[in-house]
């Protein structure tokens, strides 16, 4: 059973027996915590509190709620460590549970940041998000001191799909093709795209949009639209995309390619039938985090998207906002109602990240070669159609595939 | 006849069961299929290079008007012909910094306790929390950062400039931190509070690098080393740690490429200033990004030039740190196959 560790952003690291045979050694948990120490933390917790507490309200009064959780936290800390030592520890103990509290603290501090950065902006944008036209209408109409039943991002929301469109119209196929060719080909072309592409993954989001800017809008003469700003968004997003297929389809197992060579297949039906098959798990996940990642872009469609207020579809004329957009522009406003519609429309573009995100791990998240019982069913019925057309077709296949039709 | 050569696997990360290269066998569609690919590679490879060309064509107007100055020049006044990056250079500088200074150890903590601290029924969903972090888009930080961090940081500003303001940087130098009536929008929109959104933007970026990193320690030398009495601490610092440095320091420049990039978020918090501004708790501050994103679109022809060379030099700023991380990385992702 090969042993695999949890999926990364870029795609699944699969363990799989080495060519001498022996089987990778798996990690047993040395994690040993028992009730004393359990009881020990929670214990000096409450001491912690009750003490910071105390100093808060009687020795300085004018604290607040992040002095008190900063004291409470410095005398958890000694506390912790004293009673360690008390219990006939040595330093070297001492030293080793405060680095456990440090890192256990650390990973909690890393997932309130996370839950108050959503949370909040759920939170402000509860104003905005329960008035139906806040979803079915554009800002025609409505200005910035108008209440919030009038006008909404309906715009912003067709944009930011028309745009998301296009971009992936564009990043999918090349970036696909990019990652096949990468993989199939080891020449020194290769590993300089290779180099060249990992290094893009860090472009910064405002040179795209400046590249496009001077390239397609400077140049080519075109007005700043819509889709100026899908290309903007597929230039950030062509890098990330061919980089997680790139580690996707370096999974699929070589054995399978030269199956398929020695059944004579050519070149480009391994890559179609075998490789982009047995990887396809994995690519969905790239192509979904990869849009997540073209969904949230600001700058790019700041600098080629130019803004507006009413619903578009023209593609090359007239301003196309998107969510984060119109986020960044309402929330520049000082009106309230402007700075709800910013909550707001930063709240959908949220959900459509994390459906996004969600899909990504639904679909993803499979080893290369992997499938799901329905796609494992559905193989086994074209399985069993191809014997049949072949049993049609010539008498010999009879034989063949006696043991394969049940 | 074919003849199948057997080349070695290319890295560590190639399955176990390397690839072999055979003679193509297709004859016409493959040549096309090869052909393809090829060109599909080299047009990925011309747009990410032409993005460094015309960024030097635009820039090149105003690079000529200004000469070495455009380093120098602290001012943004181009249609006066008296700009340069000094300021917002610095500025990108020093976000970045104080964006590093919090994100690596909130990020090693992460990685450590994912690694090596939670239990491993935790550790799937954790990771899903980093990269679901990593997906949040720019703008939700700048809002969070705009509307709950900035006010309420007040305090904690106030309190580091009265009590630390002997530290370079961290002063105020005409500050009455004891006056009850000071105006304390002194110590909003500072570079401080742009480093800690852009240090919650750039985390999940060096957490992932380094959490794989520790993961790739061997199993037998973490159990040899608890064999020898240590501590998880000491397992840790001889383990993992060594085996892991590299994937810190090339998750930190990577984390730090990403932070000088960084534009929508520290748009939404700082109030932009044309001058060297050294104390980062101050209100006021600047970088690339920033400036670029506040002034392409008032620009006049010759600003927006000089504007796309102040973006050639973030390129050749953040290309430089990118390109080092991603060697950084990639040489210890290889010498872990001679090594284990």
């Amino acid at each position: 059973m090969p042993r695999t560790f949890p999926p990364t952003a870029a795609g699944r690291v699969v363990l799989q027996q080495a060519p001498d045979g022996s089987v990778p050694e798996i990690r047993r948990s040395t994690v040993r915590t028992g009730p004393v120490d359990v009881t020990v933390a929670i214990g000096a917790g409450i001491a912690a509190l009750s003490l910071a507490g105390l100093m808060v309200t009687r020795l300085i009064p004018s604290a607040n709620l992040f002095a008190f959780l900063a004291i409470a936290y410095l005398l958890f800390l000694a506390l912790y460590s004293m009673v360690v030592l008390s219990m006939g520890h040595d330093g070297r103990m001492v030293a080793d549970r405060l680095a456990s509290v440090a890192a256990h603290s650390l990973a909690v501090v890393a997932l309130a940041a996370l839950l108050f950065v959503t949370g909040f902006t759920f939170w402000r944008g509860r104003e905005a998000l329960p008035h139906l036209n806040f979803f079915t209408s554009d800002m025609r109409l409505a200005g910035p001191l108008d209440p919030l039943t009038q006008g909404g991002i309906l715009h912003a929301i067709v944009g930011t799909l028309i745009e998301l469109t296009i971009a992936l119209l564009i990043t999918v196929p090349l970036g696909l093709a990019c990652a096949v060719y990468l993989n199939e080909s080891k020449g020194p072309l290769a590993r300089f795209v290779r180099t060249v592409v990992e290094a893009m993954t860090a472009l910064p989001a405002i040179l795209g949009g400046l590249f496009i800017l001077a390239l397609v809008i400077l140049t080519l003469g075109l007005t700043r639209s819509g889709l100026a700003a899908g290309l903007a968004i597929g230039v950030m997003m062509l890098p990330v995309i061919v980089r997680a297929s790139d580690v996707v389809i370096r999974l699929v197992p070589g054995s399978l390619r030269e199956a398929s060579f020695a059944l004579g297949a050519p070149r480009w039906r391994t890559a179609w039938h075998v490789v982009l098959p047995t990887a396809r798990s994995g690519l969905t996940t790239a192509v979904l985090l990869g849009s997540a990642r073209g969904l949230g872009e600001t700058t790019p469609v700041l600098i080629t998207a130019g803004f507006g207020s009413t619903l578009n579809f023209k593609l090359t004329s007239d301003p196309m906002v998107s969510l984060p957009l119109i986020t960044f522009v309402f929330s520049r406003f000082s009106e309230p109602p402007m700075i709800a519609r910013a909550f707001g429309a930063a709240a959908a573009l949220l959900v459509l990240v994390l459906v996004l995100f969600g899909l990504a791990r639904v679909f993803g998240g499979r080893p290369a070669g992997e499938v799901s019982r329905r796609v494992q069913r559905r193989r086994e019925r074209q399985s069993r159609r191809d014997l049949a057309r072949f049993n049609s077709r010539h008498g010999f296949a009879q034989q063949l595939g006696e043991g394969y039709g049940s | 006849m074919t003849t199948i050569v057997r080349t070695p696997a290319a890295g560590p990360e190639n399955s176990a069961d390397p690839a072999r290269r055979g003679e193509p066998v297709g004859g016409g569609a493959d040549r096309m299929f090869g052909l393809s690919l090829t060109s599909s590679g080299i047009v990925v490879l011309t747009i990410m290079g032409t993005v460094g060309l015309f960024l030097t064509l635009r820039g090149a107007g105003a690079l000529k008007v200004a000469g070495l100055e455009f380093l120098t020049t602290q001012a943004w006044e181009p249609d006066a012909h008296n700009f340069g990056i000094a300021t917002v250079l610095t500025g990108t500088v020093m976000i970045a910094t104080v964006a590093i200074v919090f994100a690596v150890p909130l990020a090693t903590g992460v990685a450590l306790y994912i690694s090596e601290y939670a239990p491993p029924s935790l550790r799937r969903l954790l990771i899903n929390m980093v990269d679901l972090m990593a997906a949040i888009p720019g703008v939700v930080y700048g809002l969070w950062g705009f509307y709950l961090l900035n006010p309420s940081i007040i305090p904690l500003a106030r309190w580091i400039a009265s009590n630390f303001g002997w530290i370079p940087f961290l002063g105020i130098a005409d500050s009455h931190p004891n006056d009850p009536f000071e105006p304390l929008t002194i110590y909003e929109s500072s570079t401080f509070v742009a480093g800690i959104v852009v240090s919650l933007v750039i985390m999940p970026t060096i957490c992932s690098v380094m959490r794989e990193s520790f993961a790739r320690a061997p199993i037998g030398e973490r159990e040899g080393a608890y064999a020898l009495g240590a501590t998880r601490l000491g397992m840790i610092r001889s383990v993992v740690m060594p085996f892991g440095r590299g994937g810190m320091i090339g998750g930190t420049m990577l984390g730090l490429g990403r932070a000088m990039g960084e534009t929508i978020s520290v748009v939404m918090i700082i109030t932009p200033v044309y001058r060297f501004q050294p104390e980062i708790l101050r209100s006021g501050t600047n970088s690339v990004a920033a400036l670029i994103a506040l002034r392409f679109d008032a620009a006049s022809p010759f600003e927006l030039s000089a504007l796309m060379a102040a973006g050639l030099a973030l390129f050749a700023l953040t290309l430089a740190v990118n390109f080092a991380a991603s060697a950084i990385i990639v040489r210890t992702r290889s010498g872990e196959l001679s090594g284990a």
